[in-house]
């Protein structure tokens, strides 16, 4: 029998963060991620690993460009204000290519705002939350597996790409314990790490830098940056379709709204109404032709978010030209959360 | 022919960028003949911050990581719990170590990550040309400072040796210049005694380099060479303000 474990999705994420062979974890407690550190706190140095509790999220992040220049597995995590904080950091690992994974377990915001679930740090996370103009991999799970398992990816969509990968979860997800298979970490085929420092030895001197002063260096990077996101676009885009094939109406979240809207389409179902729901796991690179397929057939699209409407943009640009989009949100906040009903009542009122 | 003085081994053959005068080259040498004598250079990961120091990568002939500004000690703890095997130092200017990165320096110091930390204090901002640093001499004009640095409203310029000597965690601390021979043979002297902390693993070693900064300064690289000897080290006393190991 497979061995199941029933456990909270922080936990899940660290635990596949090790087994994926990250030894290295900086942080600095915020809830609701404060699990994370924890539990890397207690396994971490039983592996011969490092942990440091950062004196701030801005050092947490830069100790995980140092470590990740040197080659190893490494993670850091935060929540949505610390997240804000990182942005210089992760910013400098894009530039410089460097790999490493970064959780954001949301909270509510802006500012302060509160620590219910929160898909408001959308736009943040895929649009290249610093200075500069880049992208960097986010992966949304939707259940205490998927914490599991997108984690163990990350660290290799970032192995493979050269670029930071972030996980974007909330509360509900992060804080809610679920039966989790403890996969094996997948065997993949990896590009050798031969841009690390290590000391140079006999060889040739390397460096790992954002600063590009030479005549049309900048721009050349820029471009080779922007092909890579390309090739994450054509090969890397993963989502879910669950009852989409006769769907008259096509219900999109991401994360936990997508756990909500699953229970509101099976309760449409059960009423007769042929809904089905695209949920993207993979929000950068965004799944275009997952949603370009299913509008070539059924021509309206009701987004729900956990914000006011941040996802919703990226839905309208890779639908059919002809297909209709509708939007539901509430930003996030105590008492916030949508109930099944009530998305059903938005699936009822535009599936007509 | 006995050669009795050459290029160090982990200096690049180039021309640097620093402008007349300046002392950073010098600190480039005199870190890079202690790498030399340390026997260090290939398993050698330096860590370059924001500002004149930016460059490190063009000079010394060994690998090294870009830090964002003033995130240098960060940078470098990640390094060296990576790699605990590499030699890892910073070099830092004022700016950087003493204003917009205070927070990484003094908590990768409190931590006695076994590190070494140049910091090159001109008094000034040198690359984005010579506004006000936290180092600024009172009375000081610089570019944001243009009628002299106001104790009152500016605070009083920071001691970074004497403050980060009193950690726990800091194993070496001194101040050095290089403005005339005498200091410049005692400033190699400190600089080794740092490396020598971080080459037998006994901790945290911060060496403070008095530069000058002829051009931000309006000064002759004579004039400013005198400044240090005299301004700067009046404010800024040369020692050592801890030697944990007695070395």
């Amino acid at each position: 029998m497979t061995k199941r474990l029933f456990m909270k999705g922080n936990e899940a994420l660290a635990m596949a963060a090790i087994e994926a062979g990250c030894r290295y974890y900086f942080g600095y407690p915020i809830t609701p991620q404060s699990d994370i550190p924890e539990y890397m706190s207690r396994e971490l140095p039983k592996l011969g690993g490092e942990f440091i509790q950062a004196e701030s999220e801005v050092a947490s992040i830069n100790m995980l460009l140092g470590a990740s220049a040197t080659g190893v597995r490494a993670m850091t995590s935060s929540s949505s204000p610390g997240i804000s904080l990182k942005q210089e950091g992760i910013s400098y690992m894009a530039g410089a290519e460097l790999p490493g994974v970064i959780v954001n377990i949301c909270r509510s915001g802006p500012g302060l705002g509160g620590i219910d679930a929160s898909q408001a740090d959308y736009f943040q996370a895929v649009k290249g939350g610093g200075h500069g103009g880049y992208h960097i991999i986010v992966l949304a799970p939707a259940s205490v597996q998927e914490m599991y398992d997108l984690t163990m990816l990350a660290f290799d969509l970032a192995d493979i790409y050269r670029m930071p990968a972030m996980i974007l979860g909330d509360s509900v997800v992060g804080q809610m314990k679920e039966p989790v298979v403890p996969n094996k970490r997948p065997e993949r085929n990896l590009p050798p790490k031969d841009w690390v420092v290590r000391g140079k030895g006999d060889g040739e001197q390397r460096v790992v830098k954002s600063l590009y002063l030479g005549d049309g260096e900048l721009e050349a990077h820029n471009w080779k940056l922007h092909a890579r996101y390309g090739e994450l676009k054509a090969k890397e885009a993963r989502w879910e379709e669950f009852m989409l094939d006769d769907a008259e109406l096509v219900v999109t979240a991401f994360g936990s709204a997508a756990r909500i809207a699953k229970s509101a389409v099976m309760a449409a179902r059960d009423k007769g109404l042929k809904v089905g729901l695209l949920r993207p796991i993979t929000l950068y690179p965004f799944p275009e032709k997952g949603f370009r397929a299913a509008t070539d057939r059924c021509k309206k699209v009701l987004d729900i978010e956990l914000n006011t409407g941040q996802m919703v943009e990226d839905v309208r640009l890779s639908i059919a030209r002809d297909a209709e989009v509708f939007f539901y949100g509430r930003p996030p906040g105590a008492g916030s959360l949508p109930t099944p009903e009530e998305l059903l009542e938005q699936i009822t009122k535009h599936y007509v | 022919m006995q050669q009795v003085f050459k290029k160090p081994v982990s200096l690049k053959d180039v021309q640097t960028h620093f402008c007349p005068g300046c002392h950073h080259g010098t600190f480039h040498r005199l870190v890079a003949e202690a790498m030399d004598e340390f026997g260090v250079q290939k398993r050698t990961i330096g860590v370059a911050s924001v500002g004149c120091s930016v460059f490190l990568y063009g000079y010394f002939d060994i690998d090294v990581v870009e830090a964002p500004h003033g995130r240098a000690p960060a940078v470098a703890t990640g390094v060296k719990r990576a790699r605990p095997d590499a030699f890892v130092f910073t070099y830092q200017g004022d700016g950087d170590l003493a204003a917009i990165g205070t927070s990484e320096i003094i908590h990768a110091a409190n931590r006695g990550e076994d590190m070494t930390v140049i910091f090159v204090n001109n008094t000034t901002y040198g690359m984005t040309g010579g506004q006000m640093a936290p180092t600024t001499l009172v009375g000081q004009r610089t570019s944001t400072s243009p009628y002299g640095r106001n104790q009152g409203k500016d605070g009083a310029p920071i001691r970074m040796a004497e403050l980060l000597a009193q950690l726990e965690g800091v194993a070496f601390s001194a101040r050095v210049a290089v403005n005339n021979p005498k200091n410049l043979m005692d400033a190699k002297r400190q600089i080794k005694k740092a490396f020598r902390y971080q080459a037998e693993g006994k901790g945290f070693s911060f060496i403070e380099a008095l530069s000058s900064c002829p051009t931000n300064w309006g000064m002759d690289p004579i004039k400013a060479n005198e400044r240090v000897g005299t301004e700067m080290c009046a404010y800024f006393p040369l020692g050592v303000f801890k030697n944990a190991a007695e070395f």
